[in-house]
């Protein structure tokens, strides 16, 4: 098909698929699906891990091409070969995964981004330029900032800043306040409806949240296992036909309840814990905190103050500064034998980087808690790979990890996928004592994030102590028996969810 | 002894002077793969380009009786063996680090096996930039008597510091080879930016060979380069991927080098093979004295030495 270079569209437009089907290999990620976003309208696509939501996007913005099907752009069908592609038809998108250059500056990412750059670009023009773009943003960035030093939140907003100042009149949001506090995702969400009501704007959210769904969007479409499985208006609609829609009606999950039970002895202990950010600035300042066998304790707090860096203390990725770590009495290294010793298990955030290799096969990565030790291993030095894949295949089974094969490499999977994995090699074998989690439930749908919260809760109950970062206070109240609030890298803030003032905590988490 | 009459000067001089000399092949060497590693390739064979570089511009030199053929030559050859790189690596699952090592014995033996010709007749030379004419001491007059060729690098490296901060394909280079997967989703060709970055930087390269045959040490040998190319491969990581460090570093080695030979010349031979050695002690003090457990390298590309 011939292509004229589209026309930039100044107004929303409005975007048809029709029967759309695309296929990888034998699979049927998407099949016949169709759906209408007319302009100015806010249209949320919701459906399980797996579903075939970002597949369908990506056809959307050219990154896959739809085997069968149309995609009509003011009625008009299209081919769009590439993002690029899209982005000149003034079609943009905030993927689930950051797309963000992580050695430039944020100034450079939002620059970079857009399809007009200068060849030669005058600084002090851009910036001054940048600067007043951000006057009338959301959320104010550092635009000096590398975004390698961002976190999970802080580059989520980048990525929306992005799309705002390349003025796309139909912003595709693949859940993007997963990384944000329930107050940033409603001042996000929010200003983007405000957009929408101006008529400067259509939006084509994914999202698990029905929160966002009955909270801003006017259309919903349901995805479940590529098909349609139904929309609607969403002021016909109410969360349980939605969820209905969801699950293909099969009862949902509970969360296991938590047990009521005695304090335990001290199990993990920070003492006075300092760390530096990559760039050699103070990220934890003197951190002193217990975590007793059979409790959960909550830290709380907007995302880039410090969270990241105590995880990578605790998990051995980052050198303390000064300070120590005690497990059970004893000084902790986060060597692999002390971590075997004192079982101490991680579920990191953005697990895909911080707790697998990508290349690797799903059953490996299940397996490297324990490939070195027996039963796993042949005459002690020896890795036994048959009897990593019966493993493997086991864990896989028990924690519903949707893969083709135990071979299949880790990186294919879908982020809810990749989470499990890790939550299977790390509470597989059930013998925790010490749990560090980061946002383990980034970007899951609440089928998956309540089969988490059912482990963490049940690991609890077991008396394994947990540490529980979160940047999603929802779920930090649901779970926590104790809830610290960190900014500037020091506990400001300590509460219980029983008496929890939300108020106080976000007044804290702000940091005044 | 014509040195008594600025004596121990004649050290500092003959350092100073063997830095701008001796850097000009690192100089080069080193822009060259520093822009191909900003792209998140990695070409080990410049050591090739380097010696295919010195050894056509000397005979492109002696053919045409124009040294500015030569250089054009050397920078041709340079890009050539470049597309033959960037064409090997970019294919899927192809090692750059190997296709480098095969390059660099690809590059040097047709360069002694064409070479062999050249060993003896002499080529027109590249003409110095006259800097010392003011003064009467020879050895003044000869240490400023500056390479074109470093001229040139010395300009390409400021140039390279503002192309990868203030231009667009600067911007396209970094992102290509910090974050593939990011640039791939603004619709940049990761496979053509790095292409196009291997080729530059591999002229680069060649221009580098010229200055050897050219100018110092001025005739085509098989021990021309010895091993200058790979250096300069190390002196990028020191350089932490910097253009103007680039510059810097490439005197320090080029000084460094040239101590033994200005120790000698005012009739001090003593330790000359250490002396010699002394660019390599200062790489490993250099590395010791910057390297740090506790941050990553900044500067390094994100997707350096890795398959995406």
């Amino acid at each position: 098909m011939n292509n004229p270079p589209p026309p930039r569209h100044n107004k929303p437009f409005d975007i048809e698929l029709v029967n759309v089907t695309k296929r990888f290999g034998s699979f049927v990620a998407n099949d016949k699906v169709s759906l209408k976003v007319p302009a100015g309208t806010f249209h949320a696509l919701i459906g399980e891990n797996g579903a075939g939501k970002s597949t369908l996007v990506k056809c959307i913005m050219g990154y896959h091409s739809a085997e069968e099907g149309d995609i009509l752009v003011e009625n008009r069908s299209v081919e769009i070969t590439s993002p690029f592609h899209a982005c000149q038809f003034g079609i943009g998108m905030v993927y689930q995964h950051f797309t963000l250059v992580p050695a430039m500056t944020v100034a450079e990412n939002l620059l970079l981004s857009r399809p007009d750059m200068p060849a030669v670009i005058n600084w002090k023009l851009e910036l001054d330029r940048l600067r007043q773009f951000m006057k009338t943003a959301p959320f104010q960035i550092d635009l000096g900032l590398c975004a390698s030093e961002l976190a999970a939140g802080q580059k989520q907003k980048v990525e929306i800043l992005k799309q705002l100042y390349l003025d796309s009149r139909f912003l595709i949001l693949d859940e993007p306040t997963s990384v944000l506090t329930p107050v940033e995702a409603d001042e996000v969400l929010g200003l983007v409806k405000e957009k929408v009501k101006a008529g400067d704007l259509s939006v084509l959210l994914i999202t698990h949240k029905f929160r966002e769904v009955f909270g801003f969007c006017d259309d919903v479409t349901v995805l479940r296992r590529g098909k349609m499985a139904g929309g609607g208006k969403v002021k016909d609609l109410s969360a349980d036909a939605l969820a209905a829609m969801m699950m293909g009606g099969q009862r949902e999950a509970k969360v296991v309840a938590k047990t009521a039970r005695q304090r335990g002895p001290a199990a993990l202990e920070l003492k006075n814990l300092c760390a530096n950010k990559d760039s050699g600035v103070p990220a934890v300042d003197g951190v002193n905190l217990t975590v007793h066998e059979g409790e959960i304790v909550g830290i709380a707090g907007v995302s880039g103050n410090g969270q990241r860096e105590l995880v990578e203390v605790i998990a051995g990725q980052r050198l303390a500064t000064a300070g120590e770590i005690k497990v059970h009495d004893q000084a902790y290294g986060a060597t692999r034998r002390e971590a075997f010793e004192h079982k101490v298990f991680l579920l990191p955030e953005e697990p895909l980087r911080n707790g697998c290799v990508p290349q690797m096969s799903v059953g490996e990565n299940i397996g490297f808690r324990s490939f070195d030790r027996p039963p796993l291993t042949r005459a002690r030095i020896l890795v036994n790979r048959s009897a990593i894949r019966c493993f493997a295949r086991e864990l896989i089974t028990r924690f519903s990890v949707k893969t083709r094969s135990s071979e299949t490499p880790i990186g294919d999977l879908s982020g809810g996928n990749v989470q499990r994995a890790v939550l299977a090699r790390e509470l597989g074998s059930g013998t925790a004592k010490v749990l560090v989690t980061a946002n383990p439930c980034f970007g899951l749908d609440f089928a998956a994030v309540e089969s988490i919260h059912s482990q963490i809760t049940e690991a609890r109950n077991r008396g394994v102590a947990v540490l529980l970062v979160s940047e999603d206070l929802d779920e930090l109240l649901a779970l926590a028996d104790r809830l610290l609030v960190i900014s500037h890298g020091q506990f400001v803030h300590e509460t219980t969810p029983a008496q929890a003032d939300i108020k106080a905590i976000g007044h804290h988490m702000a940091g005044h | 002894m014509s040195n008594s009459s600025i004596g121990w000067w004649g050290v500092v001089i003959g350092v100073l002077a063997g830095s701008v000399r001796g850097g000009t092949p690192f100089l080069l060497v080193s822009l060259g793969e520093c822009l191909t590693e900003k792209s998140g390739k990695i070409n080990l064979g410049l050591e090739g380009v380097l010696l295919m570089g010195a050894m056509s511009a000397y005979a492109v030199s002696y053919k045409t009786g124009s040294s500015l053929c030569g250089v054009a030559a050397a920078a041709g050859v340079g890009a050539l063996l470049g597309m033959i790189h960037a064409l090997m690596v970019s294919r899927p699952r192809v090692n750059d680090i190997a296709v480098g090592i095969a390059m660099l014995i690809f590059g040097s033996g047709l360069a002694f096996y064409l070479g062999k010709p050249y060993i003896e007749p002499s080529a027109p030379q590249l003409p110095g930039i006259p800097l010392g004419a003011w003064s009467s001491v020879a050895q003044i007059r000869a240490a400023l008597s500056i390479s074109p060729l470093f001229v040139f690098g010395v300009v390409v490296a400021f140039l390279m510091h503002w192309f990868f901060r203030s231009t667009r394909w600067g911007m396209h280079v970094r992102a290509v080879g910090d974050s593939p997967a990011a640039a791939r989703a603004m619709g940049l060709s990761v496979g053509r930016t790095r292409f196009l970055a291997i080729v530059c930087g591999s002229a680069l390269g060649g221009m580098g060979g010229a200055h050897l045959s050219l100018f110092y040490p001025g005739a085509w040998t098989e021990r021309i380069s010895s091993g200058q190319g790979l250096m300069a491969v190390a002196l990028v990581i020191f350089a932490r991927w910097n253009p103007v460090h680039c510059l810097w570093a490439s005197l320090l080695f080029g000084g460094a080098q040239s101590i033994g030979p200005a120790l000698q010349a005012v009739g001090i031979s003593t330790g000359y093979y250490l002396w010699n050695a002394s660019p390599y002690i200062l790489t490993l003090l250099v590395m010791m004295a910057t390297c740090s457990t506790k941050r990553t390298l900044v500067g390094a590309p994100g997707a350096l030495g890795t398959s995406s």
